[in-house]
């Protein structure tokens, strides 16, 4: 067997099923069962990457989420993944990893000089220098970049497919170890809607890797039996391969749940990943604690472990992780990890504990197994570049400040770690609470819930088996009953087995002068060590937020779960002052890392991001050749070309045809806002500037709304249906916000109106019928409606039918022409186009898109809100002060046309514009100036909003708004543009077309 | 206090770096002062900074409550551009670009602003219309950029997807060629330590608590570390401005929202400029240390709570995953969010205020951090001065009733 370190038995590995992948290109075997790093260690193989800044050959260090150093590039192609932390990859057969961020290989990874120069990088270096010459900044940070980053992002689109789902439940049950699982115990036998999520493929959590019992069996045991009975419960849902990354307000936590990253990668079918979104009664906090390493001299080479870790690999993943090791800790819990690797088989060779005694059962256990232990002494070096080689054992003072003595060096190849443990507060300190530091237990406790939410087991602070057993099943209880379940509260039996207090160390004493000896790391990813944080302090970066920020300490993609607690200790330590007062930095989410894909789920792609909405005309326009354009969410038609047509082409044809004879329109997209109730009219009264009280039933008015600013937001036609009853057109961007507008008004400044207001846009097709020939077509397609000028004059709107369905017509003009709005129920609308269109044929009716609309309505001089206007034009800068009430006492916008400044004569205002060639169009946007020949920065006077070459008139037509313009009637501006040229332009009136304005009344 | 540069480095790496001097002192705060600045974010330091420098004034205080740099200086996205739609945002935002172009120099501390570009893309034809009038405002302004079309952006931006066919295709953008980023951090520490050097005092965990008046003037301010007298305070509190505003017996016209941002994991470089997409609501560009930087658009709520919604960062990250489909598997490392102060017409309040001696700094909204060393400077002339200066007396609080509004919402369709 090549997997040289596999124990002989045990493990929650099978070994029946033996697999092969490839590590930098190098073919290995592990077990199904194994994570990468697992399969990794069971080859012996303990370089696994470099650091990020000086390239120091790094080693596993943990099992779990909190690794900085094992990050890898899995697979190639699209289905790769940059910076996977192996010691949470699942293997499967024909994996295929490599390290990041080392040039060119692992071994030999030209980068690694940086070490050579760490002196002249300590933390910050990079504002210090690199700013001579000045223009050499791009060039410096050229290399800079492309030093740092970890893993690559791919290439080629994702081929996979992301889900969300939205729960709710009574009881989240957050981690899945055994505290976890017994509050999801009593909870669910309550008969509460339960969700456990753990992030691991089991659930058991750190037990998984432990020998003791619970309730009288084997605790893995325990555990599938627990799994089991909540598998078999409806109202249970387990989570595997979940990963709980945020925690907000109202209890709404999200979670990422992997479904195939596990699996070969022929395998893999369905989506990869489920973002789920759940709004829990309560949440159980079972995240449990993890271990924090020792800071000393050189205690970043590849096999130096966390003792959890060690035991996890021996345990859970039987491999040994080294062959000769030693321990080192300031706790108890660590001697358990000596007694593992003595069961593995792996010679333990000194256990060296900081305390000055150890006395509890275990320490005991570990002195009688033959172990030697080393009290009141600490490891102060190490050796060994790619791999361990030794370590160095020196007395610690009865203080704990210095050491002293003969350097005892051991030779081991695994150093086991243990510096306490610290309760994972993260989703605890995300929902709102601060941690608290517990000086006794030297770790920080979750805070102050100010959610209903709970913690239990590690992570509360309670390290011991039993104790994890009672708190999670009183949560469970507790979580239960507030939910208002009746729970009874059953707590598995576990032996109690006593530990010693602990030792708190941060940065350990050693024999080297203060910050000139070897690198005393804290943050491995970033490479941040203790003389880092000692210089940031000297320099007065003294707030844990200045530190981090500064020194880059938690940045990486561990987000200093291993290191962090440990800088704080550090920080405290070189400030002189508690850890209480130091506080920690802000807990944010994502806990780990997640795909960017599961948060965009499938709200992705032309259908399901921000669905387009489409006319129930759509499927005729895109048949008949349309080119579309995006307005709002709308796809609207913008041209109809026909073979060989520019732009220009259809949009001259499409203009001719509507002026001399009739075009069609598809008008659906407009916004239709039902204003309904007693006091309709006296609201419309206050939306709009102009006055509605009098207006008759059966007639249509146009409006303009305006901001509370007084500029312009939106107008349309509103037509009287009743009494108390109006439909209100709208822009089709702007349908939405003008209801929410309108909406705000009644519910906050306003609620003794009676107004109902209703969006019905889709409810009804419309299909504009304009030029002189509309009346034919028209009233030879609706029926019970008398067409007669007299009988149907303009602005007026009438109700009758297409066949068996209702329509209302309005006779409004957009255009300047005779023109006619059809409405009928969305669903007809085809049916409606077909007709009327057929009853055009006669006339060559000729279907038009948006651009031509454009144009026609600018041949008039018609405006177009959003385009004509941008947030800074009054009605009377558009020339149109007739359409402003001088009567109504108040409507929203008034007082604001009172200010100096919208009385100022030389505001932006609406005027025409004539170019001198008449085939000259001046560009959309172009800038208006009176001297093209200033220097810069160049007086501008105004801008040209819109500009068409139009057909009927023969030559260029273009909307500008220039200061004073209205008073500039012939007067010269100049548009300088881009490629230099200057085109010259004349000021007139905006109306190019019709000036009288008789034939919409025809 | 020693100079910056590689032979300092080298000499203070011979003695272990033991010798470097604090950035800044940590004074207690004392009795009187000639000017306080409340508020330690970039601007409150920039404006001491330019006091000190440009107009000699050296007797200050800037107080702020928690840490410098705490606020939206250290939160934000840290685009920088100039391209602005109206002259007066524009000369005062080119001001701005100006000093950029030679702070790290100035302050003797790389800000490592990086003239990268900014891309502000275009998604209809009316966004089209938009770039178009802008730039050419730009450009007559003396303010660089053109306008690029799909192609062009896709040869400057290999993975973008400018496929006509997706959802909110990519028609064009404008491009400003000396926009970039700059290290949000060292903006504060390095106006710190400028200022420090100058005799300015930087007082963190001071937390303003009352403003005092007498006669209609400012007589100074209640602290979480005592009082302190002044006759002359400029406040520039971001989020906050509505707050203190209130303590000196006045409204600002300014609603606070959440703004929220994100980051990815660190990956080698893929993206070398700035993009931003203000109709499909997604930011982003790369740090140096190789994580996207990506920020959403604002949460339409009001609130204090340095945090936004849910639903607003899933919306923002599928649009960058629209704009770059190869984004899905490199993943989101931490997210955060800040309290922006916008005003009706998204743009800033400058200027002096009903109150003699007091004067205001605010309504930065998103878009502040690029404006850090211009702010500072025309704040600090009109704090000097008692006079606004012309690039920033357009920004007088008393525009919202004269109506002299400068709406860089519609037409510029402003965000960072
Ligand atoms: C997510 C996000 C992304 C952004 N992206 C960009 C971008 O890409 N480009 C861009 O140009 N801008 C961006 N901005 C906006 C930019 O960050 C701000 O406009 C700018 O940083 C404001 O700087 P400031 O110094 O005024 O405010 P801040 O940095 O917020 O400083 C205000 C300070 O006042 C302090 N304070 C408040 N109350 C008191 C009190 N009572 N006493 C004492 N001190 C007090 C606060 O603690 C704070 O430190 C973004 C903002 C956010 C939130």
């Amino acid at each position: 067997m090549s997997q040289r370190f596999r124990t002989g038995q045990g493990g929650r590995i099978d070994r029946e099923q033996e697999i092969e992948f490839t590590f930098n290109g190098k073919p290995y075997t592990g077990m199904i069962g194994d994570t990468l790093c697992s399969a990794l260690l069971a080859n012996g193989v303990h370089l696994v990457g470099r650091s990020w800044k000086y390239h120091r050959p790094r080693g596993v260090v943990s099992a779990g989420a909190e690794e900085p150093n094992a990050l890898f590039q899995l697979e190639k192609g699209n289905r790769t993944i940059p910076n996977a932390r192996g010691t949470q990859v699942e293997l499967y057969p024909d994996l295929d990893a490599s390290s990041v961020n080392c040039w060119p290989n692992l071994d030999f990874d030209l980068l690694s000089v940086n070490s050579w120069f760490s002196r002249l990088m300590p933390a910050g270096f990079y504002y210090k220098t690199f700013m001579w010459p000045k223009s050499m900044w791009l060039k410096y940070e050229h290399f800079i970049r492309k030093a740092s980053g970890l893993g690559v992002a791919p290439r080629e689109p994702d081929p996979d497919r992301y889900e969300h789902s939205h729960r709710h439940c009574d009881v989240l049950v957050v981690g899945g170890g055994v505290a976890g699982l017994s509050a999801a115990l009593v909870a669910a036998r309550a008969g509460a809607r339960v969700v456990v999520a753990d992030e691991q493929s089991e659930f058991g959590g750190l037990t998984l890797a432990s020998r003791a019992q619970i309730d009288g069996v084997e605790a893995a045991r325990w555990i599938d039996d627990a799994v089991a009975e909540l598998r078999g419960m409806t109202e249970v849902t387990l989570l595997p391969r979940s990963t709980v990354f945020g925690y907000h307000d109202y209890n709404f936590l999200t979670i990422n749940q992997r479904l195939t990253d596990h699996l070969p990668l022929t395998e893999r079918f369905g989506g990869r990943e489920k973002l789920w979104q759940v709004r829990a009664h309560q949440v159980v906090l079972a995240t449990g604690a993890a271990e924090r390493p020792l800071i000393f001299a050189n205690n970043d080479r590849p096999g130096i472990m966390l003792a959890s870790a060690v035991s996890t690999y021996t345990n859970r993943y039987a491999v040994k992780p080294g062959s000769r090791a030693v321990v080192f800790t300031n706790n108890d819990s660590a001697y358990q990890s000596a007694l593992d690797l003595n069961a593995a088989g792996v010679e333990v060779t000194a256990v060296v504990d900081a305390r000055s005694d150890s006395t509890s059962e275990i320490a005991n256990t570990v002195r009688n197994s033959g172990i030697e232990v080393l009290n009141g002494s600490v490891v102060v070096d190490t050796a060994g570049r790619k791999h361990l080689r030794s370590v160095q054992v020196m007395r610690l003072s009865a203080d704990g400040s210095s050491v002293s003595g003969n350097r005892k060096s051991f030779d081991c190849d695994l150093l086991a770690i243990s510096g306490g443990w610290s309760p994972v507060v993260h989703l605890n300190a995300q929902s709102g609470a601060s941690p608290v530091w517990d000086d006794e237990a030297a770790m920080f406790c979750p805070g102050e819930p100010t959610q209903a939410q709970v913690s239990a087991g590690g992570a509360n602070g309670t390290l011991d088996l039993p104790g994890c057993l009672r708190e999670g099943a009183a949560a469970g209880a507790n979580a239960a009953n507030a939910c208002g379940l009746e729970a009874k509260l059953a707590v598995p039996a576990a032996e109690q087995v006593d530990s010693e207090a602990i030792l708190p160390l941060w940065a350990l004493p050693s024999p080297y002068t203060r910050g000139r000896g070897p690198k005393a790391f804290i943050d491995l990813q970033n490479d941040v060590g203790v003389a880092d944080i000692e210089l940031a302090v000297r320099e007065g970066f003294q707030s844990v937020e200045h530190v981090k920020r500064y020194t880059a300490m938690g940045f990486g993609t561990d987000q200093g779960k291993l290191g962090n607690i440990n800088g704080m200790g550090i920080l405290a330590q070189t400030m002189g002052q508690t850890i209480a007062a130091t506080g920690t930095t802000t807990y944010r989410p994502n806990y780990t890392p997640v795909s960017f894909g599961a948060f965009a789920g499938q709200n992705l792609g032309e259908h399901l991001f921000d669905p387009a909405r489409k006319t129930a005309m759509h499927g005729w326009h895109e048949e008949n050749g349309a080119s579309f354009e995006d307005v709002g969410q709308w796809k609207r038609p913008w041209y109809y070309p026909r073979k060989g047509e520019s732009l220009d082409d259809a949009v001259n044809r499409e203009c001719l045809a509507v002026r001399e004879s009739v075009g069609i329109l598809d008008a659906s997209t407009l916004g239709k806002i039902e204003v309904r109730g007693p006091d309709a009219a006296r609201f419309l009264e206050m939306i709009y500037t102009n006055n509605w009280m009098k207006l008759e039933i059966g007639k249509g008015r146009y409006g303009f709304m305006l901001g509370e600013d007084g500029m312009v937001m939106d107008d349309g036609v509103t037509i009287r249906i009743g009494e108390d009853h109006f439909l209100m057109h709208t822009t089709t961007g702007g349908a939405a916000g003008v209801l929410a507008w309108m909406e705000r008004w009644l519910q906050t400044e306003w609620p003794e109106m009676e107004v109902f207001l209703t969006s019905v846009t889709d409810h009804w097709a419309t299909a504009a019928v304009v030029g002189p020939k509309s009346r034919d077509v028209v009233s030879s397609v609706c029926d019970g409606i008398d067409f007669l000028a007299a009988a149907f004059p303009f602005m007026a709107s009438k109700t009758g039918s297409i066949g068996d369905i209702e329509c209302r017509v309005n006779r409004i003009s957009f255009s300047g022409e005779l023109a006619y709005e059809v409405n009928v129920p969305a669903n007809y609308g085809r049916f409606m186009w077909e007709k009327l269109m057929q009853a055009g044929e006669p006339y060559d009716i000729t279907p038009y898109g948006t651009e031509t609309m454009h144009v026609l309505r600018a041949e008039k001089g018609y405006v177009i809100v959003g385009q004509d206007t941008d947030g800074s034009v009054t009605v009377d800068d558009l020339g149109l002060g007739w359409a402003l009430s001088k009567t109504k006492q108040d409507f929203i916008g008034k007082r604001s046309l009172n200010r100096p400044d919208t009385l100022r004569k030389d505001r932006k205002q609406l005027v025409g514009l004539l170019t001198d060639d008449p085939a000259t169009v001046i560009p959309e946007g172009a800038q208006l100036v009176n001297d093209p020949q200033a220097p810069l920065p160049m007086p501008m006077v105004g801008h040209v909003s819109s500009s068409y070459y139009s057909a009927c008139c023969g030559h260029s037509i273009a909307m500008a708004l220039v200061k004073g313009g209205h008073q500039r009637m012939g007067e010269t501006v100049h548009a300088p543009l881009a490629n230099g040229r200057v085109i010259k332009a004349t000021i007139t009136t905006p109306v190019f077309y019709d000036k009288e304005g008789s034939k919409p009344n025809a | 206090m020693s100079k910056y540069s590689i032979f300092s480095l080298v000499r203070n790496a011979i003695s272990y770096h033991e010798n470097w001097a604090a950035a800044w002192r940590s004074p207690e705060p004392k009795q009187e002062y000639d000017v306080l600045i409340i508020g330690g974010g970039g601007h409150g330091l920039a404006t001491a900074y330019y006091l000190a420098k440009e107009h000699g004034m050296t007797n200050i205080a800037v107080l702020e409550k928690g840490w410098i740099g705490g606020g939206n200086t250290g939160r934000n996205t840290t685009i920088v551009r100039s391209n602005y739609l109206w002259d007066e945002s524009a000369h005062l935002y080119e001001k701005s670009m100006k000093l950029w172009e030679g702070l790290s120099q100035d302050l003797n501390y790389n800000v490592m602003f990086s003239q990268r570009g900014v891309y502000n893309l275009g998604h209809n034809l009316q966004d089209m219309r938009d770039i178009q009038r802008r730039v050419n405002a730009n450009r007559l302004n003396g303010i660089d950029g053109h306008v690029v079309t799909p192609e062009e952006i896709k040869r400057a931006i290999p993975e973008i997807n400018i496929d006509q066919g997706c959802r909110y295709p990519i028609l064009g953008a404008s491009f400003q060629p000396r926009g970039g980023v700059a290290r949000h951090d060292a903006v504060a520490w390095g106006f710190a330590r400028g200022a420090d050097l100058r005799g300015v005092d930087i007082i963190q965990n001071c937390e303003v608590t009352a403003i005092r008046q007498e006669n209609g003037a400012v007589t100074g301010v209640e602290t979480t570390r005592g009082s302190i007298n002044a006759k002359k305070i400029g406040v520039v509190v971001a989020g906050h401005c509505s707050v203190l505003a209130e303590m000196a017996g006045f409204r600002m016209p300014i609603e606070s929202h959440p703004l929220q941002a994100l980051v990815s994991e660190p990956i080698k470089p893929v993206i070398n400029t700035v993009i931003m997409s203000n109709a499909v609501h997604g930011y982003i560009s790369q740090s140096d240390k190789g994580d996207l930087v990506i920020g959403a658009g604002i949460d339409s709520y009001n609130g204090y709570g340095q945090r936004g919604s849910f639903p607003t960062i899933e919306h923002t990250v599928a649009a960058i995953c629209e704009m770059f489909p190869i984004f899905r598997r490199v993943r989101m490392n931490r997210q955060w969010g800040g309290i922006v102060d916008t005003a009706p017409d998204a743009c800033p309040i400058i200027g002096n205020t009903s109150v003699k001696g007091l004067y205001f700094n605010c309504g930065w909204g998103t878009g502040g951090f690029k404006a850090t060393p211009g702010s500072g400077w025309v704040f600090a002339h009109n704090v000097a001065t008692g006079e606004p200066h012309e690039l920033n007396r357009p920004f007088a609080l008393d525009r919202f009733v004269t109506g002299f509004l400068i709406d860089e919402h519609g037409a510029a369709g402003v965000a960072h």
